[in-house]
């Protein structure tokens, strides 16, 4: 059985890789694509007011409610502007943290580094975010760091979600910079240094732009995973985020919902068109 | 290198068009429904099929009360807990269960959806015991004929920090009120759902009454929107929603909360930790003056039950007074089943849950789906889709 089975595939290469990738790009396509595919057309049904049923047939009255309801341009505003905030904070916070475990650590040291980094990936998400909640909290640990000072916490709001949301995301931004920081040849920089540049010339005429695709492909998790995020929002504040309005539409009125989920799809296409033309994915 | 990109551009299209085909096949399919919706009722209780499959709320359906069920009745308990009542719908649509305990947002709409059958009460021994005020309510009994049998009750309480606010508050203008609300700016807890808009409407019945509100579930266009701008109005004194019991016990635990609407599980389990919480007390009828929401779930029955014997064997087991007593206090709310007071762990537990005393529920108003057909024949109710999308933009 086994003998003529390989004989079948004897010879024939094309065979042998479709039946190895069957598999993979089955589940892909129909699973993966697949189901992105039903969540567009989804968009474009309607709600039966009485029984609650979706009505499968063509319309544009989700994206006519979305464009005309000033409440979800705010929060479309509000995502994408903590998406932002998020992925920039995180770069700045991650870029020198990466640049002493690629460059300046010891063996050890970077061992050490690589772990601590990836430590907080290894608990549970929504522990992580509820320790948030109670370090915020009007009796918590950052009001009670603050009083001497006469300081109070930024409390539950936008900026704690910027916070949690930084804190969370950062090992995401520090290990694709960190490994793009790896792949430049110390030579380099010692070639620049001869030739006059100070650390400074060095870091923006040499490193940056080696190290720049890093930075984007790690601003590609922040920015997306903040953009998807509903947890955080809803323990640390009472605004609305994109995923939020999903979650409360995708029983009563699943096209609204499938309309919405467009949006991040959208706003994330722009973003890497734009990244794009940076020049963010030449070298990969 | 032209001819290459040129093919893999026709890949491309393929990919695209293969999808386009297999989305036209899915919304083709699936909307031809079964219209076997005859709606007749069991007239005899046969033998158990084996197992039931069951929706519920958290801590409805718990090992300590539904292994002696299966041992007793030999019906394996497959239970699917829920988290919302839309969740429960969108399951009981799927045709998969054979019932669920639907809180009264969601009865109706499993009614109109054809998604539950009527109950015969005869086959179930303890429907008889149940408190009477329980029988026959619009969110379990319709066009006269009972939808299911009554599991327990709560109601929504004004809950406040006796510290922080005094003097103590009879009415909800505290919260809502944008005057009395802002000396709390910042520190008061909303419920975080659509249903919430019915609060709303239930204080302006008392403080509006020009606006004719009579039912706060059943709102024209003038009542419901002077509902949603109360509520927006609130929303800027609004220190957190919550929509997990445990969130809202935090809130006030670490003093991110100080008044607000409650359950009387939140209430009593921050009691229990000695945090100085406080509720209208008995001179008042443990209400604000306004009345107050509250919920009343019902089991139900799906119209396309694979074990209708032992979901009616369910339904009969949920309301045996020990059986319900220990639901009861188990979840922390109002037993439906009259002969449960005798049954419970903590005797004063009935009397701390108002469950017998029918003038405290009398000044309740159970959650119901709202509805455009409002019953005035104008269908011109805002039905529960405008609640969801109104509620998004309340909070903003």
């Amino acid at each position: 059985m086994g003998r003529r089975l390989a004989g079948v595939f004897q010879g024939r290469p094309r065979l042998q890789v479709g039946t190895l990738l069957a598999g993979p790009v089955g589940w892909l396509v129909v699973g993966y694509l697949g189901s992105l595919a039903v969540l567009l057309v989804a968009a474009f049904w309607s709600v039966d007011p009485l029984s609650g049923e979706v009505v499968r047939g063509f319309g544009l009255e989700n994206f006519e409610t979305l464009l005309d309801e000033p409440v979800y341009r705010t929060i479309v505003w509000r995502t994408v502007l903590i998406a932002a905030l998020v992925t920039v904070t995180d770069a700045v916070l991650a870029f020198p943290i990466a640049f002493y475990m690629a460059k300046v650590a010891s063996r050890r040291g970077k061992a050490i580094l690589v772990v601590a980094v990836l430590l907080p990936l290894w608990s549970s998400y929504l522990v992580k975010v509820l320790a948030w909640r109670t370090m915020l909290s009007n009796d918590g640990i950052i009001n009670w760091a603050l009083e001497p000072f006469g300081l109070h916490g930024p409390g539950y709001g936008n900026v704690a979600v910027w916070l949690v949301m930084s804190y969370l995301w950062l090992p995401y931004m520090v290990l694709p910079i960190y490994a793009g920081l790896e792949r430049i040849p110390n030579s380099l920089i010692s070639a620049s240094e001869d030739l006059g540049a100070g650390p400074f010339m060095t870091f923006r005429r040499v490193i940056l732009p080696l190290a720049f695709p890093a930075v984007v492909a790690g601003s590609i998790f922040t920015f997306a995973l903040t953009l998807g995020d509903y947890i955080t929002p809803r323990l640390v504040s009472n605004n609305q985020f994109i995923g939020n309005v999903i979650f409360n539409n995708i029983v009563n009125n699943l096209p609204l919902a499938s309309a919405l989920a467009l949006v991040p799809i959208v706003v994330m296409v722009a973003y890497l068109l734009v990244a794009r033309k940076l020049g963010a994915f030449e070298h990969i | 290198m032209r001819r290459k990109d040129a093919h893999s551009a026709r890949t491309a299209w393929l990919v695209v068009a293969g999808l386009v085909v297999f989305m036209l096949a899915l919304a083709g399919c699936g909307s031809s429904s079964d219209s076997d919706s005859s709606g007749e009722e069991l007239q005899k209780l046969g033998k158990g099929e084996g197992q039931v499959d069951l929706i519920s709320w958290a801590g409805y359906v718990e090992p300590e009360w539904s292994k002696p069920f299966e041992q007793k009745t030999g019906c394996k308990v497959n239970n699917k807990v829920a988290g919302t009542s839309d969740e429960m719908v969108q399951l009981m649509q799927s045709g998969e269960y054979d019932g669920v305990s639907a809180s009264g947002n969601a009865s109706a709409r499993l009614v109109a959806a054809d998604a539950v059958d009527p109950v015969n009460v005869s086959l179930v021994p303890n429907y008889e015991t149940i408190f009477s005020d329980l029988k026959d309510q619009p969110y379990n009994t319709f066009d006269g004929t009972p939808y299911g049998i009554p599991h327990g009750r709560g109601a929504n309480l004004l809950m406040w920090n006796s510290d922080d606010v005094k003097p103590a508050p009879d009415s909800w203008d505290v919260i809502l009120d944008p005057k009395i609300a802002s000396k709390y700016s910042g520190k008061i807890s909303a419920y975080d759902d659509p249903i919430y808009i019915a609060d709303a409407a239930v204080y302006l019945k008392t403080h509006q009454p020009d606006l004719g509100i009579e039912n706060p579930y059943e709102l024209n266009e003038e009542q419901f929107n002077a509902a949603v701008d109360l509520l927006k109005e609130q929303r800027a004194n609004v220190g957190e929603y919550w929509s997990e019991a445990a969130k809202q016990i935090s809130a006030f635990a670490n003093g991110d909360a100080t008044v607000g609407t409650t359950w009387q599980y939140q209430y009593f389990e921050l009691k229990g930790e000695g945090d100085p919480v406080a509720a209208s007390p008995a001179s008042q009828g443990f209400l604000p003056k306004e009345g107050a929401t509250g919920w009343s779930d019902t089991w139900m029955l799906s119209s396309s039950a694979k074990h209708p014997n032992c979901m009616y064997m369910w339904m009969d087991w949920i309301v045996e007074p020990k059986v319900n007593a220990e639901v009861a206090e188990f979840f922390g709310e109002a037993p439906a089943q009259s002969l449960a007071c005798d049954e419970t762990a903590d005797k004063e537990f009935c009397t701390k849950y108002h469950a017998d005393n029918p003038a405290f529920w009398e000044r309740v108003y159970y959650w119901e789906t709202p509805l455009a057909d409002c019953g005035n024949g104008n269908d011109d109710c805002k039905d529960y889709n405008d609640w969801v999308q109104a509620w998004t933009a309340i909070k903003g």
